[in-house]
């Protein structure tokens, strides 16, 4: 057949097939996600051992840790890159990118999504982002320092600090790519779910993983716009004299800038109304990853499959509610900030049904834990944990103490970083079979679980309590304050904790990487799992079904039916 | 089990009937003018906020805006009688109502270049107040999508010129029509929003 005499570059490098796609996503994603890693390496280095000399970095870094002490101006770009790349590179490639691309088509019966052009354009218009964001590093005055929010006046003049010149243009360049490809891609998913199902999977019959990349493919398509704006807008002011964002007044050392009139709140509003959808396009892929995880290994249906679709639903449009919670302090007026308060406690509601959903379907099962599932469970508790801060933060007159702490870091990386990130390695353990026809060995599988829950909890957890104390975010050497060098050896224990965490995801790397060869040959449905993708061979080819694709003739959750023999009926079979 | 492994699988039928593959197309284009209302409902409202800042100066537009409007909208008239020549068959009259509409397009965005060096002859720029920032900055986002509305319908004119633009089979036609009224709407809109608000 004619895709069997494709050459290696139409096979492997401007492939139109979903799942080369998908798998060149997690490839971009996993480098961008280790070199974000690093830069967090390199955060908690300074954290632990404040202006310690290291000389052998200098010859890495020979501006930024220059006589091995990193400067304060590289320690900015470091978290500011730390935070874009994670945010963008990782957590919305991996999960949304990389999985939606794998599988979409997959468990709803179609041989490809609805453009495979657009789509092999939408991971080439992504790959010069991410190079661009890279090269930043090795520009003059280096990456950009005005943190992932780009906030003006820092991002947008740029002889603000080294940081706001190339770097900052560069960031912009980077980000406009990373819109215009995302944007493609969640087109991509909203058409492929709306017209390419099999016969028989009406909408209420699809995986909650689907449900959730079609919620994503929405929210990305309305709030990335947004930033495009704000971009551009942001560009002008930076280049051609516009303000935009920039009111009158500015010095930077003693010149006044010639800006006049500007808000650099507008900024704040535009970036918000992408950010948080944001923070939902990384979340509802692990909320639906962890669903599927759990049914199949629980050996239970879903509970509350309605409720699960609603409250994806519902928390996609509270998305566009809530984004003034993160501009409590820029002197909104109370009554404003009031309705954010109360828009977004809302979303406590639909979050809850969801862990409570989880936690019923948990309940009396007897589990199957293996790597999939224990990262499936890691996500249920760090969306507790996360959530439960996230009450502190989205009330406005506990946020006015807690904005811009520790508490503020510590809460993100579990609801939204860490959900997110355990969400992808539980996906990854569970489909891997799908993706490359081979097993993950599940005793590395297991190890990685227990090094990065252990280490997740005792890097993050801790930061609460700094936060409380009133360590800043954003803070070069806490030491600088006699107040705060007491929670110097809190600070120490995270940032060995850091380490081990890091390292534990070598383990992950090595695993991926290995298993391709060394893995254990898969079946075509490792886990007796009832989803329609794994009514397709072991390592499927272009086009997915050698023959028709099957119909649907149930949902995809049904397990341990009472009076049958087996404790699971595939979704193909009648 | 060796024939499941080999990576072989059946052609790809993801287009299977071209009544799917023409919703499928529609359904993507509508979705991707969602994004685009997206990117200029951000803009209008950075517009509504910047519009209460102290230094807000109201911008005599140009007149020759008028026959920027008056042009787009004959585009569209002449667009939609190319689409419905070519819905009848007649791919002659679909060719030079195709220019016709491709040469008002051109018109169009060398009447909005006339707009802004007759700005900058009175001694107005991108960067001399608020709203003259906005006026160029939408209108060139609104150019650059016309633009693309040009090229596509050039590229119908190569298509049809090929003999690959089948009527009662293609749909390109009418996907670059849905595009280019979207376009032509999107003109009046951002005239309402320069000479009513602010």
């Amino acid at each position: 057949m004619e895709h069997e005499k494709q050459g290696f570059v139409s096979k492997y490098i401007f492939s139109f097939d979903h799942k080369m796609i998908g798998k060149q996503y997690f490839t971009l994603a996993m480098s961008m996600g280790f070199i974000g890693g690093i830069l967090a390496v390199l955060i908690r280095l300074q954290l632990g051992f404040p202006s310690q000399p290291w000389p052998f970095l200098e010859n890495l870094f020979p501006v930024g840790m220059a006589s091995g002490i990193m400067t304060p101006e590289f320690y900015v770009s470091l978290f500011t890159m730390h935070g874009t790349i994670m945010v963008f590179f990782l957590l919305s490639l991996l999960p949304v990118s990389g999985f939606g691309n794998f599988l979409i088509p997959l468990q709803i019966g179609a041989r490809d999504m609805a453009f495979p052009f657009l789509n092999m354009l939408s991971f080439w218009t992504v790959v010069p982002g991410a190079i661009i964001i890279i090269i930043s590093f090795f520009v003059e005055g280096g990456a950009a320092a005005s943190g992932w929010t780009a906030y003006p006046p820092l991002s947008a003049i740029r002889s603000a600090i080294p940081g706001s010149d190339a770097g900052q243009t560069l960031w912009l360049v980077g980000m406009i790519f990373f819109v215009a490809s995302f944007t493609m891609g969640g087109l991509n998913f909203v058409v492929t779910i709306l017209n390419l199902r099999t016969k028989g999977l009406r909408m209420m019959r699809m995986p909650l993983t689907t449900w959730a990349q079609f919620v994503v493919g929405i929210l990305g398509l309305l709030s990335f716009p947004a930033l495009a704006a704000g971009a551009l807008l942001l560009t002008f002011d930076r280049s051609l004299g516009t303000s935009f964002f920039l009111p009158a007044g500015i010095f930077i050392g003693d010149t006044l800038m010639p800006h006049e009139g500007g808000t650099p709140l507008l900024w704040q509003h535009l970036f918000w109304f992408l950010g948080h959808p944001e923070v939902y396009i990384i979340m509802l892929p692990a909320m639906g990853f962890t669903s599927d995880i759990l049914a199949t290994f629980c050996r239970r249906p879903i509970f509350g499959y309605r409720s699960m679709v609603y409250a994806i639903m519902a928390i996609g449009t509270l998305s566009f509610l809530v984004w003034g919670h993160h501009m409590f302090v820029s002197g909104m007026s109370p009554f404003l900030g009031s309705l954010f308060v109360v828009t977004t406690l809302a979303i406590a509601i639909p979050s809850a049904v969801k862990a409570f959903n989880w936690l019923f379907t948990i309940a009396r099962a007897r589990i199957q834990f293996t790597s999939a599932s224990l990262f499936g469970l890691g996500v249920v508790s760090l969306f507790v944990t996360g959530g439960l801060t996230g009450i502190f933060l989205g009330t406005n007159a506990v946020d006015i103490q807690l904005h811009d702490t520790y508490f503020v870091v510590g809460h993100f990386h579990f609801i939204m970083a860490g959900a997110g990130l355990f969400g992808a390695f539980g996906a990854v353990y569970y489909w891997y079979p799908k993706m490359f026809g081979r097993m993950l060995s599940e005793r590395l599988g297991k190890i990685h679980f227990w090094i990065t829950f252990v280490a997740y909890y005792a890097v993050f957890f801790p930061m609460h309590y700094l936060g409380v104390s009133g360590m800043m975010r954003r803070i070069y050497d806490p030491n600088v304050y006699e107040y705060l060098q007491p929670l110097q050896p809190v600070n120490l224990f995270i940032t060995i904790s850091a380490f081990v965490l890091f390292a534990g995801q070598l383990i992950f790397i090595y695993n991926y990487f290995a298993s391709m060869r060394t893995g254990a040959p898969a079946t075509a449905n490792p886990w007796n799992a009832a989803g329609l993708e794994w009514s397709t061979p072991p390592h499927p080819g272009h086009g997915n079904w050698e023959g028709e694709i099957p119909p649907a003739h149930r949902w995809p959750y049904d397990y341990s039916e009472p009076g049958k023999k087996r404790d699971f009926t595939p979704q193909w079979e009648a | 089990m060796s024939s499941w492994t080999a990576g072989a699988a059946a052609p790809i039928d993801a287009a299977r009937t071209s009544s799917d593959r023409r919703h499928i197309n529609r359904l993507g284009l509508l979705v991707g003018l969602g994004g685009i209302t997206m990117l200029f409902a951000a803009f209008t409202s950075a517009y509504i906020v910047r519009s209460g800042g102290g230094d807000w100066a109201a911008l005599e537009l140009p007149p020759v805006l008028w026959m920027s409007t008056a042009l787009i909208a004959a585009s569209s008239l002449t667009l939609e009688l190319a689409r419905r020549a070519f819905q009848r068959g007649s791919l002659p009259s679909f060719r030079s109502w195709s220019a016709a509409t491709a040469a008002l397009g051109t018109g169009f965005l060398a009447s909005q270049y006339a707009a802004w060096l007759s700005l900058n002859a009175a001694g107005i720029y991108l960067q001399s107040h608020p709203k003259s920032s906005f006026f160029f900055v939408l209108t060139g986002v609104h150019a650059v999508h016309l633009l693309a509305g040009v090229v596509a319908l050039l590229a119908l004119f190569g298509l049809a010129a090929a003999g690959r633009l089948v009527p009662g089979r293609s749909d390109a036609p009418t996907l670059t029509a849905i595009y280019w009224h979207f376009v032509g709407g999107l003109w009046i809109y951002l005239l309402a929003v320069l000479s009513l608000l602010g």
